[in-house]
């Protein structure tokens, strides 16, 4: 669905990433995760060409990128951006009906069909309470939730996350990604998420895109990626990784001092050695 | 995906729908817009100098449409009056109105900033400084049937608009934040050299103030006759790109990845709202506050920012 052959993007003639290779099928779900500044969002932003690629192949069900136009694209691809801004006038069933935008040709408004998608999936996701509040008396996490219900009234074929759940609660955080995840599984919505949980996505990637230092620095299965080694090296962070009781996918817990200065005084004495206790 | 459209919806969603599909509030509201519009046209005839009762102006203004035959019991002169003096002063009051509305509403959503106006881009002061020099040149041109100030202040407006782009303009992208900086740069740049041109004006400098400060009594029909297609073609494009001029709204950024051509949307949008602005300005200077006020009165009455609004052509009126 989602092929990027050695990709390099940036801003301003200045690359952030370089070489990226990826492959996304139908079905699948794809993390990507790095530290802050790592290019996360820079890649999404290069995929639905929010930016200019300086060097690479993209291709999109198919098609090269490069020649789609804008509705066309929309059509195939949906994104929930980091920071969005939402004029705070609108009520959320606007801002969710704005989703159809590339469905609708040049003259035409919305219609019952249009209508009918939104509020399906505002039902779907639990957010037609919100319909008629304006966008800003909701709160952040709201809104979060309203872009991802405008993303998947989209209707489209593959979904870019960008941080999805980056203000939510648990509940919601677990509410949202159980939702993409089912239509990935049960309709064969290709996932493309940036997380920066390192648990969420190995609960729910099937593979995860380690980013580092303007590369890929690890891709593969959770378990694969998300290592000790891998964590400090990428994050700088001791951690011990466990298996999740429930299902054996690595669980990552943080090294805290909680307090006790003799445990943390001597996990930061260790440095580099693998085992902290 | 899995929402099929099929599926039966419950009561909240149904009425929903509806309410959304059946815009009939917007509707009455139109009409009686219009009406309201139609009304004080007729009673603006009325006032003037020279008192002509109620009814016989509508006589008058009722014995030019087709198919009507209205004995004609009052004065030559009221025809001259009412037709050729106060209808074209009317009319290209209502059309300024209309031009300076839709521009002032079309920046503001473009900028995302209520306090926009259609004099921000500088074609104002631009069109102010061409009218200064045609004041001050010594001979007059004449080109169709307009006099050498519209015409001069046309050609400023355009020069004005055309040195704004090459400013603002970044490789093939036209980012807000230069736009403005260059508009209110350059019209800024602009005012200083009418305010130069004028002090140095001696006698002419009467008119120069008389033409900035605004006003319709030079109007004739010729003027209202080139007036109209342009506000009209104007707002009808405008009218065409209101939808993506609302999802717009939002950030840029997520119009694009809604499948929205910024970039085009934006330079079709900012020319066309140019180019009413100065028509509008040309034949009659600056006049304030409509563009950035009535946007607003629209949105109060109508609820929603950027749908159609032939409401401003009520207000100067």
């Amino acid at each position: 669905m989602i092929t990027l052959e050695n990709v390099s993007l940036g801003y301003d003639h200045q690359p952030v990433l370089s070489g990226v290779n990826l492959d996304a099928s139908p079905g699948t779900m794809i993390g990507l995760i790095g530290p802050n500044g790592s290019g996360k969002s820079t890649l999404i932003k290069g995929i639905n060409k929010v930016l200019n690629m300086f060097a690479g192949n993209v291709t999109i069900d198919g098609r090269d990128l490069k020649t789609l136009d804008r509705g066309e694209l929309a059509r195939l691809i949906a994104t929930v951006p980091q920071n969005p801004v939402l004029p705070p006038a609108f009520t959320a069933f606007e801002v969710v009906l704005m989703g159809r935008t590339p469905h609708l040709g040049f003259l035409r408004y919305e219609g019952r069909k249009d209508m009918l998608v939104a509020w399906q999936t505002m039902k779907a996701t639990k957010t037609e309470s919100l319909a008629d509040r304006r966008v800003g008396e909701l709160s952040a996490g709201e809104r979060q939730r309203l872009i991802i219900v405008r993303a998947l009234t989209q209707e489209a074929k593959a979904i870019l996350l960008d941080e999805p759940t980056a203000n939510l609660d648990i509940n919601h955080q677990v509410e949202i990604l159980n939702l993409v995840k089912g239509l990935c599984r049960k309709q064969g919505l290709t996932v493309i998420a940036a997380l920066h949980d390192l648990n969420l996505a190995a609960q729910y990637c099937n593979s995860l895109i380690m980013l580092n230092g303007k590369h890929v620095y690890a891709r593969g299965t959770p378990q694969e990626v998300l290592t000790p080694q891998n964590i400090r090296e990428v994050y700088g962070a001791e951690v011990y990784v466990i298996p999740h009781p429930m299902n054996q996918l690595p669980t990552t817990l943080a090294i805290t001092g909680n307090g006790h200065d003799d445990f943390a005084n001597s996990v930061f004495a260790q440095g580099d050695t693998d085992e902290a206790a | 995906m899995e929402h099929t459209p099929s599926a039966s919806l419950d009561k909240a969603g149904e009425s929903r729908v509806l309410s959304y599909l059946q815009r009939k509030g917007k509707i009455y509201a139109l009409i009686g817009l219009s009406v309201a519009l139609l009304a004080v046209v007729v009673f603006a005839t009325t006032l003037g100098s020279v008192h002509i009762p109620f009814g016989t102006c509508f006589k008058v203004l009722l014995s030019r449409l087709p198919f009507l035959t209205i004995d004609s019991t009052w004065p030559d002169i009221f025809n001259t009056i009412v037709i050729d003096i106060r209808l074209p002063r009317i009319l290209l009051a209502g059309l300024v109105g209309a031009a300076l509305s839709v521009a002032g509403a079309t920046y503001q959503g473009l900028f995302r900033n209520p306090l926009a106006d259609p004099y921000l881009l500088g074609v104002a002061q631009g069109a102010g400084l061409g009218a200064t020099v045609a004041f001050l040149i010594p001979f007059s041109l004449q080109w169709m049937s307009f006099g050498t100030t519209p015409l001069f202040a046309f050609i400023g407006a355009m020069c004005a608009v055309a040195g704004v782009y090459s400013l603002a303009r970044v490789g093939r992208t036209l980012p807000s934040t230069t736009l403005i900086l260059a508009g209110v740069a350059l019209g800024a740049f602009l005012s200083s050299v009418t305010s130069y041109l004028m002090t140095v004006s001696g006698e002419e400098l009467h008119e120069i103030v008389f033409w900035l400060l605004g006003g319709l009594s030079l109007t004739k029909w010729s003027e209202t006759a080139v007036v109209l297609p342009c506000v009209i073609a104007g707002t009808f494009v405008i009218w065409l790109y209101a939808r993506p001029l609302n999802v717009m709204q939002l950030d840029e950024e997520q119009a694009q990845q809604l499948g929205v051509n910024v970039e085009r949307v934006k330079i079709i949008l900012l020319a066309t709202a140019m180019l009413i602005t100065s028509a509008a300005v040309c034949f009659t200077g600056h006049i304030g506050f409509v563009g950035i006020i009535i946007p607003h009165a629209v949105r109060l009455i109508w609820g929603r920012p950027s749908r159609d609004r032939p409401e401003g052509l009520s207000r100067l009126g």
